[in-house]
């Protein structure tokens, strides 16, 4: 230890580094700074019986029947953006997989990627919005890890979660289910979540109130097996939205897909909103929007089922699967003509005028 | 949506598709000049819905497709450059020069970003005044007018680390340069809506006069293109040669005064070579020598000079397609050796270039339902 000539000797101890306001690159060194940060920020957050032994994983015995598995990286900017944030949409987005697969979630692990720098206050938040969702919807988050890296190395903060899922005996939902005949609904409104982010991160300002759609959706999913609905297919409309996800399940099941533009929710800010910058909002992403594919006798009863839940209150019936065309969706347009509804090469680019 | 489905309704749709039906006797040929028209006929199919004798043409009318690709290349120089922060509205993006495309300079760590309204880039270059924020203004009389209020303001404000790459153009010279061509076939115009709404259609009348075609001013809901369509063949039909306004909402034949002034106060008609067409007298704008400080092209001459001009791929036969002398489908390169993944020329990049919105709406053919 150096002694400054200059400076009188301080008997007082210094402030603990933790008391500083940001991620530091000593928070994922694995010494008494990483201890504290676990401590304080994350297992205060999301404590529950099976991460408290703070061992590398965790354990449960083990019930009988399918397992399901996923992963997903959420590295999305800002981080806080109208209707949720990058934590609540971690939690939300992998319990979505596992439900899509007709599982009934059971828990979550948490991989955090901090830059250097991040205000300790944003990431508590985060921290916090995480635990929240993980509590509502009743899924814990059982094993973590934190690493830091170099300030300019990443964008304030990645999250990986992965999900493990049970999926109740005699069930199965798979691509290769669906069959011409089949009806294909659709949870809600589309295209919230992508505006609301586009919103943000360009500043600008819609008339209305956008608002993401991000909500977790197994209780739905649950609701609609107990009900005795034979779920043929379930894919959550994330990036790329409907138009992508009905071309991918098309292609998948080998059978043609025919969809009415006319009854596709979606609401007037939304719409207005990519009417002005030139986006069509069947391929814009959801966070809480999934579709069904139903035998066509129960498209009625599953969709009563959707609409008791808030998230799904505007569910609809938008088309239906074909013998016709293998592995292509055709829209019925509201002037009435037909096109093929394909798939976008890339991100859909705002236009000049 | 109010203005919006009352331009989409099935039943008038089908109203005005029965009248063109009953309307048309003789096989026209007809073109919507603008490139948002051409996307609303594909994405809502109302092609199918007019008479077989009746021939629609794609016009030159997107501003992405018929940007040169020796600007292109002048566009990657500059965002290339230490220090530039380069501007560009989202579809200029990937639309490929000789030697790549801006998103290519973006991954290779040119900051390259996405706009939309000149003013954010002006907001952009006041935030940082130790860089140099150059913009790529591109358009058709639409946006001429956003660019000149910032450059305006640009001037007021004193910024100085601010200049556009001009790439603007114009719609009657245009218009003129395809009627005055040997192979001309179009004999009747839809106008494009929105340049009207800032220029008005008085300059169409001595264009529809010197070549005897008739012009009609049309908006770009689905019920606007086919209102348009069936003006356009009632004229053809009847013998008649007018500029007819079908976007009166929007449109009136003076313009939009203010609009009009900003613009001839800061920009002046140079001759500009469009792609795929070449070199058109007058059909493009460039900066007053008041405004010359905020011109990229001469803050960057000594850069720019450096820079050898790129050529077209000689396979991409988009200049056929932008005269309204080729469809897309037609091309031997659509949808083999040119998609939007990989596209040869510009028309296959933009969504309201003609090759996109035939390869994104008509890439199959569907058996019929």
């Amino acid at each position: 230890m150096t002694v400054h000539d200059n400076k009188p000797f301080e008997q007082a101890c210094p402030l603990p580094i933790s008391a500083k306001n940001t991620v530091q690159l000593a928070h994922g060194g694995g010494g008494r700074l990483m201890q504290e940060l676990i401590q304080d920020v994350f297992v205060r957050a999301f404590h529950n019986p099976m991460l408290a032994p703070l061992h590398d994983g965790a354990t449960w015995p083990m019930e009988k029947g399918t397992l399901a598995f996923t992963t997903d990286s959420y590295v999305v900017h800002p981080l806080f953006f109208p209707g949720g944030d990058i934590g609540s949409l971690a939690v939300n987005g992998t319990i979505n997989d596992l439900a899509m697969c007709g599982a009934k979630p059971l828990y979550l692990s948490a991989g955090f990627i901090l830059e250097e720098g991040l205000n300790m206050g944003v990431l508590q938040r985060v921290v916090n919005s995480m635990a929240e969702a993980a509590r509502a919807a009743g899924v814990p988050i059982v094993t973590g890890d934190t690493k830091v890296v170099d300030r300019g190395k990443g964008d304030e903060i990645f999250i990986n979660t992965s999900g493990v899922g049970l999926v109740p005996a005699g069930v199965r939902v798979l691509p290769t289910l669906i069959q011409p005949g089949d009806a294909i609904l659709v949870s809600g409104d589309l295209g919230s979540h992508g505006v609301a982010v586009l919103s943000v991160r360009e500043g600008l300002t819609f008339e209305g109130d956008i608002k993401s759609d991000s909500a977790p959706l197994h209780h739905i999913v649950a609701d609609l097996l107990d009900s005795g609905i034979d779920i043929h297919c379930l894919r959550d409309l994330t990036r790329g939205g409907l138009a992508s996800v009905l071309n991918e399940l098309a292609v998948a099941a080998k059978v043609g897909m025919m969809v009415d533009e006319s009854t596709i929710p979606v609401n007037e800010p939304v719409r207005g909103a990519c009417e002005l910058l030139g986006l069509d909002p069947l391929y814009v992403a959801n966070e809480g929007r999934f579709v069904a594919i139903v035998p066509a006798l129960q498209a009625e009863a599953a969709l009563a089922v959707m609409r008791r839940h808030k998230a799904a209150s505007l569910a609809a019936h938008i088309g239906m699967v074909t013998d016709r065309d293998p592995s292509m969706v055709v829209l019925r347009t509201v002037v009435g003509t037909h096109r093929v509804l394909d798939l976008l090469s890339g991100e859909q680019l705002p236009r000049i005028c | 949506m109010k203005y919006v489905d009352e331009f989409r309704d099935r039943g008038h749709a089908e109203t005005l598709a029965g009248a063109i039906k009953r309307t048309v006797t003789k096989p026209w040929t007809i073109m919507e000049v603008c490139g948002g028209q051409t996307h609303a006929i594909v994405r809502f199919g109302l092609d199918s819905l007019l008479p077989e004798r009746l021939t629609l043409v794609h016009g030159p009318g997107c501003p992405v497709c018929v940007t040169s690709v020796s600007l292109i290349d002048q566009a990657v120089c500059l965002a290339s450059l230490p220090g530039v922060i380069f501007c560009s509205f989202g579809d200029m993006l990937r639309v490929p020069g000789s030697r790549g495309d801006l998103f290519s300079v973006k991954a290779a760590g040119g900051d390259v970003r996405i706009i939309y309204s000149p003013l954010d880039a002006l907001e952009i270059a006041r935030k940082n005044p130790d860089r140099e924020v150059v913009c790529f203004a591109v358009g058709f009389e639409t946006t001429a007018p956003a660019w000149a209020m910032a450059v305006t303001q640009a001037k007021q404000l004193g910024v100085t680390n601010f200049s556009l790459l001009i790439a603007h153009v114009l719609v009657p010279p245009a218009m003129e340069a395809i009627l005055s061509s040997p192979q001309n076939r179009i004999q009747g115009f839809l106008a494009a809506g929105h340049v009207c709404t800032v220029m008005g259609y008085e300059e169409y009348e001595a264009i529809a006069q010197k070549y005897r075609v008739p012009i009609v001013v049309t908006g770009f809901e689905p019920l606007d293109v086919l209102e348009g369509v069936a003006m356009l063949v009632s004229q053809l039909e009847e013998g008649r040669v007018e500029v007819e306004n079908q976007y009166v909402r929007s449109v009136n034949r003076e313009g939009n005064r203010p609009a009009r002034t900003i613009v001839d106060e800061v920009f002046e008609p140079v001759s500009r070579a469009w792609r795929g067409i070449g070199e058109i007298p007058a059909s493009g704008l460039r900066l007053k020598s008041a405004y010359s400080a905020y011109d990229a092209e001469q803050k960057f001459e000594r850069e720019l000079s450096q820079l050898t001009i790129g050529i077209e791929d000689p396979e991409c036969q988009s200049g056929l397609v932008l005269q309204g002398l080729l469809k897309p489908m037609d091309c031997p390169a659509f949808g083999v050796r040119c998609t939007p993944e990989q596209p040869l020329g510009a028309p296959m990049v933009s969504s309201e270039g003609a090759c996109a919105a035939y390869y994104r709406y008509r890439s199959h053919a569907t058996s019929k339902v």
